[in-house]
């Protein structure tokens, strides 16, 4: 797949496949899965008793395995699936097949440029991380909360690393669980860690734990913070420099702790999924500031429009200036921008993706089984079977949706404007 | 009277061992001071002592109404003498009271319908296990299932792949009776995301085949999680660690958010149910769930109604139908799971009491989670549900919720009732149409 910019943007309309058509005899097709540039789609599809491939515009990958699952394509636009053969696991990636072959693979993870593939190995009763094909050379008697950095260089897992018996509550409370960067394990062990996350710069690991049954922190390189407390929620570093922020419970309540320091007064109900601006300049999350009703907070500061149902998916523009997140009320979905609501109602919506020059929001949106995509609240005109994330041009002049209709996949760029009026 | 057992129970035991005067005293009124409020109090100023729910007790009917197994004589033995001391009582006390909440009550809530005040004792008893949660002298077993829990998102320590596993296996068991069955994981944007507990994957694989079958017979678009959060159940909200029940619950929520589903549909089980439904959503701050719940037997009526879901012969043997207490008095599900019942079989014989009023299994609220130490007196504690079961006359029981199976189970072995239990599920994948089937 070609670089971003010089994807096919040119306005129109094109059929990139029949999907009833393949070269292969097929007993079904799964999933549909569109490729990032919309030049391709592709499915698992069974090719007789026990036979699975991959289809990918009407042509099949030649490799025929027992099973093959999860397939997804890479940012970068590698198609990859994990696959099975007489037993053994690996994963193939455009047809081709890792050498490495394992007890069994799962969770594959994509670096944000795509350039790395990553995922999870069970072998022999062990398991770690395997990246590029390559899996940890400590495996451990049990290992989750999986993570992959964003630049793909490092892995990192909460692993257990002493073996524990059946109903052995003792041990359990001494702690045989660890944080593993690498496959290395910090050398101290905690009653439980969860979600550990790397820094910017991949020199440090921050992970929620806890201490004892009662008293939850952060730890940062194996080192927790001094401060307990009755409950946190994952940590998140500053994209700039090692400060960390997690959601914090106080006396009950809830609030934003940055490096042990309350920057968010504990007067929430809940507080969770936080984000920083692209540059740090801003903090926001999801809050529920009144039992029963949620919204986004700003570095603290809450906004007006509440929701009954749920707040999901909040995301910040490139520039940081602008937020958007999904809201729903009574069962149906909408899209929140800046605190203000779309006037569509969905039955379905999903991530809103921002232009790069932070003028518009996009969001793929359902209504009765038919989807179709939405700009700054206008929906296209078209609906569709079945539709992927739009992508804004690099200028966001132009909008790039992919979609199933009628048995077949399309590629349509469309102007903004004409979308949005 | 006959002479109360105390039970030996390890976890109790090593915690009780620890306990101070202070640290009991402590807990106690920090559980009282700050996560208590004016329920409790008016429960405590306006219960008058009458016994009018003790014959709602099925530990108490099947003690010959031994007082100390009543409801209110639970709360006179467990919350008064914490309260009146303000917090002194003694170990061997706590060692009482944990036996007593925890295993000694079901929290049925079949009592708050007897008392003219509506009193709910249930509420009381999880009150009395928050304390021993934080007293650490919770009973070894359910401590264990909630450890389990913590570090696995799951009831039974079940790895990330062993879930996967366990799905694909049945997916290619299934494929010898519907050659194009599937188990969708992680299809983004399916209707549905069906979830389970934790013994599912463990012991129970066939309830997901027999699930998985209906899903795909009835044209379901369906999927299941390929990550943490498929797990339902929750036993930390039965040892009182709710903040660990918030850690599952969001797991469980947040999962279902990601996959883009309308609903959860979950299989046959009541605790499940509570937490997810009731109280794991309202202490994460949602007044109801974010996203539907819809319990198995609610789903059967639906799929039933709309037609989807077509009887193709009839289960005629006689059978009886156990309503459990947390989809029944939790949900109000008995009358739509009694037509599902009725459609599938015809010989359908109550039995007595029912609906909400139904006796518990008495495995419910995690009693049965802890373990073989209190076996014996959860099954004789439950003698009338021996009675209740043989005075149907029937042979085949549908229990539609895994608790209930497990403490049916020992109340049918023990009291020799030979009756066989049954899913509702099972019935139905025995009996409905599989146009795909070969
Ligand atoms: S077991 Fe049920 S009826 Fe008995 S006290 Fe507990 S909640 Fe009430
Ligand atoms: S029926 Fe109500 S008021 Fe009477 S003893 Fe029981 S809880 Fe108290």
């Amino acid at each position: 797949m070609s670089e971003y910019a010089a994807w096919d943007w040119s306005v129109g309309s094109k059929t990139v496949a029949n999907l009833a058509e393949c070269d292969c005899e097929i007993q079904w097709r799964e999933e549909n899965q569109a490729s990032p540039d919309g030049e391709q789609v592709a499915a698992v599809v069974n090719t007789g008793e026990g036979e699975f491939t991959v289809c990918v515009n009407g042509s099949c990958w030649e490799p025929r395995y027992e099973r093959v699952w999860y397939l997804r394509y890479s940012p970068d636009g590698r198609l990859s699936g994990l696959a099975c053969d007489e037993g053994d696991w690996t994963m193939c990636i455009d047809g081709e097949q890792w050498e490495e072959t394992y007890g069994f693979l799962f969770n594959t993870m994509f670096s944000k440029d795509g350039s790395v593939i990553a995922c999870c190995v069970a072998d022999a009763m062990t398991y770690g991380m395997v990246v590029d094909g390559v899996a940890w050379e400590n495996l451990y008697d049990n290992a989750n909360n999986f993570h992959l950095s964003a630049d793909g260089q490092k892995t990192v897992a909460v692993v257990q690393t002493v073996p524990l018996g059946q109903a052995e509550i003792f041990k359990f409370k001494e702690g045989v669980y660890s944080v593993a960067v690498d496959g290395e394990a910090w050398d101290v062990n905690f009653v439980n860690a969860w979600t550990p996350r790397f820094n910017a710069d991949n020199s440090s690991v921050a992970a929620q734990i806890r201490l004892n049954l009662f008293d939850y922190t952060i730890a940062v390189d194996g080192k927790p913070w001094n401060t307990v407390y009755s409950q946190v929620w994952e940590p998140l570093f500053h994209p700039k420099n090692k400060s960390i922020v997690t959601p914090v419970r106080i006396s009950g309540k809830w609030g934003m702790a940055q490096d042990e320091k309350i920057i968010w007064q504990p007067h929430f109900y809940q507080v969770w999924q936080q984000q920083f601006s692209p540059s740090g300049d801003r903090l926001a999350a999801i809050v529920c500031p009144e039992y029963g009703r949620w919204t986004l907070a700003v570095d603290g500061k809450t906004w007006n429009t509440t929701f009954g149902d749920m707040v999901m998916d909040l995301t910040f523009s490139p520039d940081g200036r602008r937020l958007a997140a999904l809201g729903k009320q009574d069962t149906k979905w909408t899209v929140i921008v800046d605190d203000r609501v779309w006037s569509g109602q969905y039955d379905m919506c999903f991530a809103p993706v921002f232009s790069p020059d932070s003028q518009h929001v996009a969001a793929r949106v359902e209504k009765k089984g038919k989807y179709t995509i939405a700009i700054d609240g206008k929906e296209y005109g078209q609906n569709f079977d079945q539709c992927f994330d739009p992508t804004f041009s690099p200028d966001g002049s132009k909008v790039l949706i992919r979609a199933i209709a009628g048995g077949k996949y399309l590629r349509i760029v469309e102007p903004v404007a004409n979308i949005i009026g | 009277m006959e002479e109360r057992v105390w039970i030996k129970d390890e976890g109790i035991e090593a915690g009780a061992a620890k306990l101070t005067p202070e640290k009991i005293e402590k807990t106690i009124n920090a559980v009282f001071d700050n996560e208590t409020g004016a329920r409790l109090k008016a429960y405590v100023e306006t219960c008058i002592h009458c016994g009018l729910c003790s014959d709602a007790c099925h530990f108490f009917l099947s003690h010959d109404r031994d007082p100390r197994f009543s409801p209110v004589g639970k709360v006179k033995q467990t919350i008064w003498p914490m309260l009146k001391n303000k917090g002194k009582v003694s170990v061997e006390f706590m060692k009482q009271a944990v036996q007593v909440a925890q295993t000694e009550c079901n929290l049925c809530r079949r009592c708050v319908q007897y008392c003219p005040f509506g009193i709910d004792i249930a509420y009381m008893m999880s009150l009395v296990r928050r304390i021993c949660h934080k007293q650490e002298i919770t009973p070894l077993y359910i401590q264990d299932t909630a450890h389990s829990h913590a570090a696995t998102m799951n009831q039974m320590w079940v790895k990330d792949d062993e879930w996967i596993d366990a799905l694909q296996w049945q997916e290619d068991e299934m494929r010898d009776e519907f050659p194009n069955a599937r188990i969708p994981l992680e299809k983004e944007g399916a209707e549905i995301m069906y979830s389970v507990i934790g013994p599912e994957p463990k012991f129970r694989t066939q309830l997901i085949y027999q699930a998985a079958a209906i899903m795909n017979e009835t044209g379901m678009d369906w999927t299941m999680p390929a990550t943490p959060g498929w797990d339902n159940s929750d036993m930390a909200m039965y040892t009182g660690d709710s903040e660990m029940m918030g850690r599952l619950k969001r797991m469980h929520f947040d999962t279902a958010a990601r996959l883009k589903v309308k609903k959860i549909v979950m299989g046959e089980c009541g605790h499940a149910f509570r937490s997810v439904y009731d109280t794991g959503n309202r202490v994460l701050g949602w007044r109801m769930p974010p996203i539907p719940v819809i319990h198995a037997l609610e789903f059967y009526w639906d799929l039933l109604n709309e037609g989807k879901l077509k009887v193709a012969k009839t289960f005629d043997e006689p059978v009886t139908f156990h309503d459990p207490c947390n989809v029944v008095r939790g949900r109000g599900l008995h009358e739509k799971a009694r037509e599902v019942v009725r459609a599938f079989c015809p010989n359908f014989i109550e039995m007595i009491p029912n609906r909400e009023h139904n006796y518990c299994c008495s495995a419910g609220g995690g009693v049965i989670n802890c373990g073989p130490p209190f076996k014996n007196a959860r099954v004789e504690g439950n003698r009338v549900k021996a009675e209740q079961l043989k005075a149907t006359g029937v042979k085949v029981c549908i229990a539609p919720c895994h608790n209930c199976h497990g403490g049916l189970e020992d109340i049918i072995h023990t009291f020799e009732l030979g009756i066989e239990l049954k899913f509702l599920g099972e019935i139905i994948y025995e009996h409905m149409e599989k146009p795909n089937a070969v």
